[in-house]
């Protein structure tokens, strides 16, 4: 979009403002912009989030990336990849790593796809 | 491991035990003892922080008992030769140099990369940022830190759609500072826009548990725009909206930075373009911090233009406020940084502060008159209408698929020039997946929705707890990944530069030890294009290898143009078989003194020939220059242009201990024949054997000066200490052969 510089008559209903005013909508301006934006981000999850969740769970940046690209590929991932792993590690009595692994060499996926049977399948 | 200043970092003690090492702090870390004035030297200062235990003071600095005056604001150097291992050397310069803020820059293409990079291979423009490369990179900061006495920020990048893995690794890692601004990677990096938002807000969320001190990517509109100085209110809004988000996720308001620099550069009458912005920007952010980057949008080549658009850039960080001031190598506009320009855009930085040092108490800025007021108000409007729009249009992501962005318009002006980003588009588009009711992770520092209280109602403040604490709490679970790469990591490179590590050969280098690189300066008496190919043939016979013309700039269009070329040398100079002379030894003021009580000295001294300059002369004998007048030496000046005869009759007639002869005048070897001259008219006279001939001057070598007869020859740089020392020395061989 092209457009000419229209300030003057835009800035009409900020001229009777004060500095201090005009500084207070402007903060309030920037704060609605990204309220939204907070919402989407406290609701949703990704990639490399949940990667970064099974790095602080004690996994290596390779074992995180393996298991999460699992997780997308049964439709898991809006439990959570750390949860998928706590869930079933505490299930099956095992360690967290022990089971971080078992996923990495394929096995007790379909244990966890019969624990959240909800999944998106 | 400790340093010391006169023996080698070494690289293998950074590597030796690297899988066990563990940060010793986490957080960023400002400098000390601002806001309070300090003595220093002759001077008291009003802005400084503590001075350092070990420095390299600027290169004046010998005029004032080397002071090292530190500024307020901590000072960044950016790093990115691409090889940590060059890099690590590269800090430890400018640490000493005064840089407590080291960015290391990425490798190109990171961004792109889903997860974290491993081992060290090497980067181009930059590094790939591994665990391994991090830690070592901070475990060699810990030990200059530890030598220059002050803590020193490390900083990298959380961006790219690894941000959030990337954040950990960096708290886990003690990373202190790190750029991180989702709109960085939506307008330049063509991340998908929600992605980029959703995993920001994860990182922040990270970065702000390990108090790592965030600085946003604004600046990089005035970088990209055609008219820079015009997208001064679009630069506002993106200050905002990562400052306003960040602290929305939990960042505390001092840990965020703004990257903010002065839009314009010479010929623009930037100051008065630059100033009302720095102003309006400090006023609307005055909770934040403002990290002050210098101008790149209008580098060219020529490394003293930089250099002086920065220093204008310094003065309004003075005049206004900088916490972090930032530097820019004034060669990042012909290639990747060198280490010796590293170094120089710290000086600058230091130079500029400590000269302008207090400049507050007697300059001030007008900031109620007419035009920065109107100027000020007027940004501020301008961006308050760019917000305004953003809502109407339906938010931001709106927004950005409607080009708002980047646009070279001084909003509300609109060029059509934006970057127009999808919102379902991008790297990573369709990667986003909403949390379920039961969505949960046990981890530290996880943002947004997390449905602990499914498994213990107790732990919903503390999730890490259902596993026993994560690697933030228990650093023994983090899981250290060597080396990925057999060909393409350090131990190959160390090996391939073994003989330049380990033995006493050394070769010139710019970026990586051994890269032979060399800089050359000429004057050729042509024309530009002419000068150019002139110049390559020129570097070519010199013996280099890879000449390249990296600066040229017309002095007059016939007359002729000024070249920078680099090359390359082939050869190592094998330090065992170099020949150095040793350094002239100086006795104490007391020996000298004591030596002329018990012997009283006279000397006769003239410029010979026709030379009227006296200054040189004047420095080595009077009294008040600290020459040898001051040890009680018997001096007669006979003045300027004196002949050889009346000189050496002089000397007969005082009975003088030595006769001092000064020249600057060096054509056609003039110098060294009145040398000559005065060592035979003295055997002709009788007196050559009783009598020291000492010669001074900027074109004078000793050895060459022996050779036409002289005692001895002083050149550029002595003081009145050493031709004392010389004197009383050859008295008392003298005294001890007859």
């Amino acid at each position: 979009m092209k457009r000419t510089d229209d300030f003057q008559n835009r800035r009409k209903h900020l001229a009777n403002l004060t500095e201090e005013e005009l500084e207070q909508k402007f903060w309030e301006l920037a704060s609605n912009i990204v309220d939204p934006i907070v919402e989407l981000a406290y609701k949703n999850t990704s990639p490399s989030i949940e990667r970064s969740v099974l790095l602080r769970m004690g996994f290596s940046s390779i074992e995180a990336k393996t298991i999460v690209d699992g997780v997308i590929d049964r439709g898991l991932m809006g439990k959570g990849a750390g949860h998928l792993v706590y869930r079933l590690a505490k299930e099956k009595e095992m360690e967290i790593r022990e089971v971080g692994l078992k996923l990495i060499e394929g096995e007790m996926w379909d244990d966890l796809v019969a624990i959240f049977k909800g999944g998106a399948y | 491991m400790e340093l010391k200043p006169n023996e080698k970092l070494n690289i293998d003690n950074i590597l030796k035990d690297i899988d066990k090492y563990r940060p010793r702090r986490r957080g960023w870390h400002w400098r000390e003892g601002t806001g309070e004035n300090r003595s220093i030297g002759k001077f008291e200062y009003y802005d400084t922080s503590q001075s350092l235990k070990s420095s390299q003071p600027l290169p004046a600095a010998k005029y004032f008992e080397n002071i090292d005056p530190q500024p307020g604001p901590v000072i960044t150097t950016e790093i990115a030769s691409g090889r940590f291992e060059d890099d690590i050397r590269r800090m430890r310069m400018a640490a000493w140099h005064g840089a407590d803020h080291i960015m290391v820059i990425r490798t190109a293409g990171q961004s792109h990369f889903e997860s974290l990079i491993e081992g060290t291979p090497q980067g181009v423009g930059g590094i790939p940022i591994s665990r391994k490369q991090v830690r070592a990179q901070r475990k060699a900061l810990d030990f200059i830190e530890d030598e220059v006495g002050r803590p020193i920020n490390y900083h990298s990048y959380v961006s790219g759609v690894a941000g959030p893995e990337i954040a950990v690794m960096f708290a886990e890692e003690g990373v202190n500072g790190a750029h991180q601004d989702p709109q960085y990677n939506v307008l330049y990096r063509n991340i998908n826009m929600i992605r980029s938002f959703v995993d920001a807000a994860e990182a922040k969320k990270v970065m702000t548990w390990a108090d790592i001190a965030q600085i946003d990517g604004a600046h990089n509109a005035n970088a990209t725009a055609r008219e820079a100085w015009k997208v001064m209110p679009e630069l506002m809004v993106q200050h905002a909206i990562n400052s306003i988000f960040s602290v929305k996720i939990g960042m505390k308001k001092e840990n965020v930075c703004l990257s903010t620099v002065p839009p314009t550069a010479p010929p623009a009458p930037c100051m008065r373009l630059d100033l009302p912005y720095a102003v309006a920007l400090r006023e609307l952010f005055d909770e934040y911090k403002m990290r002050a980057q210098m101008n790149t949008k209008y580098m060219e080549s020529s490394t003293r233009e930089a250099t002086v658009t920065h220093v204008l850039n310094l003065l309004i960080s003075q005049l206004t406020r900088a916490d972090i001031q930032s530097t820019i190598t004034p060669d990042e506009g012909r290639n990747v940084p060198w280490h010796i320009y590293n170094i120089e855009a710290v000086d600058t930085a230091k130079q500029a502060f400590s000269g302008m040092d207090g400049l507050g108490t007697m300059v001030e800025v007008k900031r109620d008159g007419k035009e920065l007021a109107d100027k000020v108000r007027e940004l501020k409007e301008r961006a308050i209408l760019f917000m305004e729009e953003i809502l109407e249009v339906g938010g931001y992501f709106n927004a950005v698929e409607q080009g708002f962005f980047v646009d070279s318009g001084n909003y509300p002006e609109r060029n059509g020039d934006g970057i127009v980003r999808k919102i379902d588009g991008g790297v990573g588009e369709g990667t986003i997946f909403e949390r379920d009711e039961d969505y949960m992770a046990p981890v530290t520092a996880h943002f947004g929705y997390n449905n602990v209280a499914q498994y213990d109602e107790g732990l919903i403040h503390d999730p890490s707890a259902l596993i026993g604490g994560s690697t933030l709490e228990k650093p023994e679970k983090i899981i250290f990944i060597d080396e990925l790469d057999e060909n393409d990591n350090v131990n190959v490179r160390l090996e391939e530069v073994k003989e330049l590590r380990t033995t006493s050969k050394i070769k010139p280098e710019m970026e990586w030890l051994g890269d032979g690189v060399v800089l050359t300066t000429l004057f050729l008496p042509t024309d530009e294009r002419t000068a150019e190919f002139a110049a390559i043939e020129v570097g070519k016979k010199m013996g280099l290898e890879d000449v390249e013309v990296i600066h040229k700039e017309i002095m007059q269009e016939a007359e002729g143009t000024r070249v920078e070329l680099k090359g390359k040398v082939t050869f190592n100079i094998d330090l065992d078989e170099l020949v150095i002379p040793p350094k002239p030894k100086i006795l104490t003021e007391e020996e000298i003194r004591e030596d002329i009580e018990n012997k009283p000295m006279k000397i006769v001294a003239a410029t010979v020939g026709e030379d009227e300059h006296s200054v040189g002369l004047r420095e080595i004998i009077d009294i008040k220059h600290g020459g040898i007048e001051r040890f009680g030496i018997e001096c007669h000046i006979l003045g300027t242009s004196i002949s050889i005869e009346k000189l050496v009759d002089a000397a007969i007639e005082l009975n003088a201990d030595a006769i001092l002869t000064s020249t600057i005048i060096s054509h056609d070897d003039i110098h060294y024949k009145n040398m000559k001259k005065l060592h035979e008219l003295c055997i002709e006279k009788g007196i050559r054997d009783n009598i020291i001939l000492i010669a001074g001057g900027t074109q004078v070598s000793n050895k060459l000066a022996a050779e036409a007869g002289m005692d001895a020859g002083f050149g550029r740089g002595t003081k009145g200490d050493h031709v004392a020392t010389f004197l009383v020395e050859k008295r008392r061989e003298m005294t001890n052969e007859n």
